[in-house]
């Protein structure tokens, strides 16, 4: 067991060495004076030449990243073009937000998925189970923003029953930060929903046609137990490694969902930079963002050994 | 052919997909207006018999722009579709077949598929401009890993085949090869993961709209449409909503097709996507 998870470990370090490459690289692949860009069209050239000189782009390219990768792996991600604050600073004030965001998601996701996935996959072809999947189509096909939005008409506007928009942290008491956060969550998981019980049913079915379920069928086992002893386990191997590849996903959908709800997070934080031009908080925001996938991806790697030691060969 | 006709999500996929293409197609006589017209005093306006799907702050004729935005969505969807499925045809083709670059593509592949495709589109986009050509490419880019696995993964099974052996064994050049013999099997596999790009490219591409980092905000595509609704989503719904609805429509019908030609086109696909 340790020398696979010093294997996976190993593994990382290449993959984050690319994205450090690329998340360096942006800067300089697009056309033109990169200062230039990031100053914006009113700028003057002395703020240009200022900009040029604050992330030091008169240097060579080769310098820049050293100097750069240096400073990133020593923690310092820079300081904000914007507001003059460091961006690991900065990025730390607004993780609380998209961490309560993303767990209630990934909660709200594995609580209904995986029994409706289960459910139909157990009545496969039936109306539960026609119904389910047609819903699943539907929701791959509604960008977050507009459920989003028809939420808000339907709960905040038209019922009254929860805030339209905003953030109340949970230092606030729980009863604002989950009245706040249940919208915002509810959005947010539908498209995960569709993921995660698609990909249960499939693997469920696939489990259920195995030899020793029909032995364990003929041997009198209630349907209950069959399916939460015998088939849950082995089915949710793949649905671990879907939960890895969704969090890819999770960054774009939490990114919108907070602009629509007005939430702080990081991913206001990251349209606001963008908007802004402010290069060193999106190269922060990119690289925090990247190396939280792969230690996720990690994490389910060794989920996954667990849930099926033969991985680990 | 007669597999793929009878099939039940494409015969859906294909009857929605006609229906969004053809009211695209002829925007202008069925509108009858021009999306970018304002007429400030109809302002605001709920849907009535002159404007079906209402109006937006400017007057603007919301019918009409969201006829036009299929246009743009459509058009972005698909050469999204070319330009990703062209990138990954190409790098993947060499990857599997040239073991010494393998192992770099495949590094920088995880390494980009390590970074969210909507931060890398956004910070693309913003780097270089808003034009229709930065948006598709901005849009592909992040796609282009997933078909440079698929076709790596078809190549190195093919070469293992005992015809391509043979045609290696009689004096067979690499391109020839490729062409005759790899290209041919990574069709069907491309075609399925062709129509999945399209689709994720005209969600990628309303969300892009909608956060201000896509297409020039002149533009009216369905996502820069939905963006202007934003502030008068209380009191004017409907800008969002037909927008919405239509390209819920379109994306829909274009995965229906999708996944019905994964299921006949290659039975052994099954699982193979999500």
């Amino acid at each position: 067991m340790t020398g696979f998870l010093l294997q996976r470990l190993l593994a990382t370090i290449p993959v984050m060495a690319v994205v450090a490459v690329v998340v360096f690289l942006l800067l300089h692949l697009g056309p033109g004076d990169p200062a230039a860009v990031i100053a914006g069209d009113y700028a003057t050239p002395e703020d240009i030449e200022r900009i040029r000189d604050r992330l030091g782009l008169n240097e060579p390219l080769h310098v820049q990243f050293l100097t750069w990768i240096g400073q990133v792996l020593t923690g310092d991600l820079g300081i904000s073009i914007f507001s003059n604050l460091p961006v690991a600073q900065l990025i730390a004030q607004r993780v609380e937000p998209t961490l309560a965001l993303s767990i209630g998601t990934l909660i709200l996701t594995v609580v209904v998925a995986v029994p409706l996935g289960v459910a139909a996959a157990w009545r496969a072809g039936g109306w539960l189970d026609r119904c389910l999947m047609g819903g699943a189509a539907l929701a791959f096909a509604v960008p977050v923003f507009v459920i989003g939005y028809i939420l808000i008409y339907v709960f905040a506007i038209k019922l009254s029953l929860l805030p339209v928009q905003g953030y109340r942290p949970l230092a606030d008491g729980a009863v604002p930060f989950l009245r706040h956060l249940a919208l915002p969550v509810v959005a947010l998981s539908f498209v995960f929903i569709a993921l995660i019980a698609r990909v249960t049913r499939a693997s469920v079915l696939e489990v259920l046609g195995e030899d020793y379920i029909r032995t364990a069928r003929a041997k009198g086992v209630t349907t209950f137990r069959l399916l939460r002893r015998h088939a849950l386990r082995p089915a949710l191997v793949p649905v671990v490694t879907v939960i890895g590849i969704a969090f890819a996903l999770l960054v774009g959908g939490v990114v919108v969902t907070e602009s629509v709800f007005n939430i702080p997070g990081l991913g206001r934080l990251t349209v606001d930079s963008v908007l802004r031009r402010d290069y060193p908080v999106i190269q922060g925001l990119i690289l925090v963002f990247s190396a939280a996938y792969v230690f996720t991806n990690l994490i389910v790697d060794l989920l996954y050994s667990v849930l099926d030691p033969r991985i680990r060969e | 052919m007669n597999a793929i006709r009878r099939n039940r999500s494409v015969q859906i996929g294909m009857a929605l997909l006609a229906l969004v293409v053809v009211t695209a197609v002829l925007a202008p006589p069925i509108a009858g207006m021009d999306p970018l017209r304002m007429t400030p005093e109809d302002r605001l306006t709920s849907p009535v018999a002159a404007h079906p799907f209402g109006t937006d702050m400017f007057g603007r004729d919301i019918l009409a722009r969201t006829l036009h935005g299929g246009r743009i969505s459509l058009s972005v969807g698909l050469m999204v579709a070319a330009v990703a499925l062209a990138a990954g045809l190409g790098i993947g083709l060499v990857a599997g077949y040239v073991r010494g670059v393998d192992r770099i593509v495949m590094r920088v592949m995880d390494g980009i598929m390590a970074i969210p495709g909507i931060l890398l589109a956004i910070a693309l986009i913003a780097l270089s401009g808003a034009t229709l050509t930065t948006v598709v490419v901005a849009i592909a880019v992040p796609e282009v890993p997933r078909v440079v696995r698929l076709v790596r993964s078809v190549v190195l099974a093919v070469r293992e085949e005992p015809y391509v052996e043979a045609a290696v064994a009689a004096g067979a050049r690499l391109p020839r090869l490729l062409v005759r013999h790899v290209l041919p099997n990574t069709l069907a596999p491309l075609i399925v993961q062709g129509s999945y790009v399209c689709a994720s490219a005209m969600i990628v591409e309303s969300i892009l709209g909608f956060l201000g980092a896509g297409m020039p905000p002149e533009v009216p595509s369905w996502g820069n449409v939905m963006a202007e609704g934003r502030t008068f989503f209380q009191i004017a719904p409907w800008i969002l909503f037909f927008p919405g609805a239509f390209l819920a429509v379109t994306v829909l019908s274009v995965n229906l097709l999708g996944d019905g030609l994964r299921d006949t086109l290659d039975p052994r696909l099954r699982g193979r996507f999500q």
